[in-house]
């Protein structure tokens, strides 16, 4: 699976509350979740956002809350994949279970800036520019990490699973 | 041969079914006690009803916890609250809380007996790593875990690597476990123990009350661990069995278990802490912070909401008053605190002071309700976070501190030590 699109560049430790706010909490949608994503850091991130979009981040995205909604919202915002330096692990886990591809690698996080386009095959963890100049390579992603995104998320994968 | 474990390996081999486990095993382990609050029970409830089971895995092993938009702020949260009531009636939970009974979630769960020593929490809400301070393996999930758990009764874990804290020496006046876990996030930094376990250790740590100990393992989270953890010993016993009938598992890490790194905090030099804006990590002495002039204080929350953080304010506010243009707002963490507060004399010291008291709730902690900060508005929390926006405006700013500390800059209006009025 490949994904096309430009980059949204943000440091280390964006956490939960940046990624949504809690205010915006009382309503579990994801469409609804989308449209208040990054309002605080980026206001005019959840308008101009196109679908296949990629984040690219520093060390510890996604630490702080277990809130769900920050991948939904995400995810919703049209967001294809995050490639990040690390990922704080409520997050990692999220993002696995609600089917939002992300990637590790410090090289791509440091090379790429703020609107270069960019091509992600997530088989393959390859990241790079439109003409082949940058590329780099994802760290792998467990197989079982794998296994729930082949199933299409946490849910599935417990219902082949409970089927089995 | 047996193989040496830490307390965590111990907890989870014996949910898993196996003799022993390792740091990077993946492991199916079983769940005593699932619980999810009025943000992400909702979203659970989606997943367990996209799963399919007809029931829950048990009706007595799930705990419901509304606390974090109520009483109801708005007319979004009030459907949130609902649909969680209703979900509790139609499967019958027997550990679901209405207002009157509930209170903050790491508050009333430790203290309804809900959680012993040796049990494996999994809750839908990142600071459940606090029953950790009860001898327990606990940890934040998000809410498809949760739904996946509340069909099961199982999830896959990681287990993680153990990095041991040891505190030693002699605390200061005004040093509580607050400022240990400051001290502890300053040194470790917010990523210090992402997907680890922090053990806590030490002769300072056995000296600590069950209220200091839930202070500490709950902010584990804010160094990114897994879990923070406490061998249970005598003090953890008594506090359990007032409220349990359960008999729990004291296991204790063996001497020769392995650890990622062991980290010697010697604590004589440790004064009162504060986290300054805008993360967790960025701690100074309070001495060292300045004349940060305040517009609102808070005490209270799953991190410093209990009996024991409300006695020292209040002995610090005894006969004095919060200094004029700032707010101060206490927010007992249960009923049953709030009635001991009363009854303790200390609820008429806080209003003689002229704080204002708040039902239990999350409230103003992540901006919720109940204590909302203004554009360029400053506030001192006992609470675990000061990210960007966090308690409200992106433009305030939030410094953490100790129940301590907290009340004695609402008597200055600025930030202070206890020994500065």
């Amino acid at each position: 699976m490949k994904s096309k699109g430009k980059i949204w560049k943000f440091g280390d430790h964006v956490d939960t509350d940046l990624i949504i706010p809690a205010r915006f909490l009382n309503v579990s949608d994801k469409n609804e979740l989308a449209k208040n994503c990054f309002v605080d850091v980026k206001p005019d991130f959840a308008r101009t956002v196109q679908p296949g979009d990629i984040i690219i981040a520093g060390i510890n995205f996604g630490c702080g809350s277990s809130r769900e909604h920050a991948p939904l919202a995400i995810k919703a915002a049209g967001i294809s994949v995050i490639i990040a330096k690390s990922f704080a692990r409520i997050f990692y886990r999220n993002a696995f279970n609600i089917g939002l591809p992300i990637l590790e690698s410090t090289e791509a996080a440091d090379a790429f800036s703020e609107g270069d386009d960019v091509s992600v095959d997530l088989s393959s963890g390859e990241i790079a520019d439109p003409d082949g100049a940058r590329r780099f390579f994802a760290k792998p992603i467990p197989e079982f990490m794998r296994e729930i995104i082949d199933a299409g998320g946490l849910v599935d994968y417990i219902r082949k699973k409970m089927a089995a | 041969m047996t193989i040496a474990m830490t307390i965590t390996e111990k907890i989870l081999a014996s949910h898993a079914g196996k003799d022993s486990v390792s740091p990077g095993e993946l492991i199916d382990v079983s769940v005593d006690l699932a619980l999810a609050n009025d943000i992400t029970a909702p979203l659970a409830f989606r997943v367990f009803e996209e799963l399919g089971p007809k029931d829950v895995f048990d009706p007595e092993r799930i705990a419901l916890v509304p606390d974090h938009f109520v009483p109801n702020k708005d007319i979004a949260s009030a459907q949130q609250a609902k649909i969680m009531s209703e979900f509790a009636s139609k499967h019958n939970i027997k550990h679901y809380f209405e207002l009157g009974d509930s209170g903050i979630e790491h508050v009333i769960l430790p203290e309804k007996g809900l959680v012993i020593p040796g049990d494996l929490v999994i809750g839908a809400d990142s600071h459940t790593c606090t029953y950790g301070a009860l001898g327990a393996f606990s940890a934040g999930v998000g809410s498809t875990d949760l739904g996946v758990i509340l069909g099961t009764g199982r999830i896959w874990l990681k287990v993680p690597a153990t990095i041991k804290l040891i505190y030693k020496g002699n605390l200061k006046p005004w040093v509580g476990g607050k400022d240990l876990i400051l001290f502890t996030l300053g040194l470790i930094g917010v990523e210090g123990a992402v997907y680890e376990t922090m053990e806590f250790a030490g002769e300072v740590i056995q000296g600590l009350s069950m209220d200091q100990r839930l202070t500490m393992a709950n902010m584990a989270v804010e160094g990114g661990a897994k879990n923070g953890i406490f061998e249970p010993d005598d003090i953890t016993r008594a506090y359990v069995e007032q409220r349990s009938e359960r008999k729990g598992h004291y296991w204790a890490s063996d001497p020769d278990a392995q650890y990622a790194r062991v980290v010697e905090i010697d604590v004589d030099q440790i004064g009162p802490q504060v986290a300054a804006p805008h993360s967790p990590d960025n701690v100074f002495p309070v001495s060292e912070i300045g004349s940060v002039r305040l517009d609102q204080v808070v005490i209270g929350s799953c991190t410093n909401g209990r009996i024991e953080d409300l006695r020292v304010a209040a002995g610090i506010l005894k006969g004095r008053s919060v200094a004029r243009g700032t707010r101060l707002i206490v927010i007992p963490g249960s009923p049953r605190i709030y009635k001991e507060a009363i009854q303790e004399g200390i609820i008429t010291t806080l209003l003689n002071a002229k704080a204002v008291i708040s039902p239990p709730t999350c409230g103003p902690c992540l901006g919720g309700h109940m204590g909302v900060l203004a554009d360029g508005e400053k506030a001192i929390s006992t609470t675990n976070r000061n990210f960007i926006g966090r308690m409200g405006h992106p433009g305030s700013e939030v410094y953490l501190a100790s129940p301590a500390v907290a009340a004695a800059s609402a008597v200055l209006g600025k930030i202070a030590s206890p020994d500065d009025i």
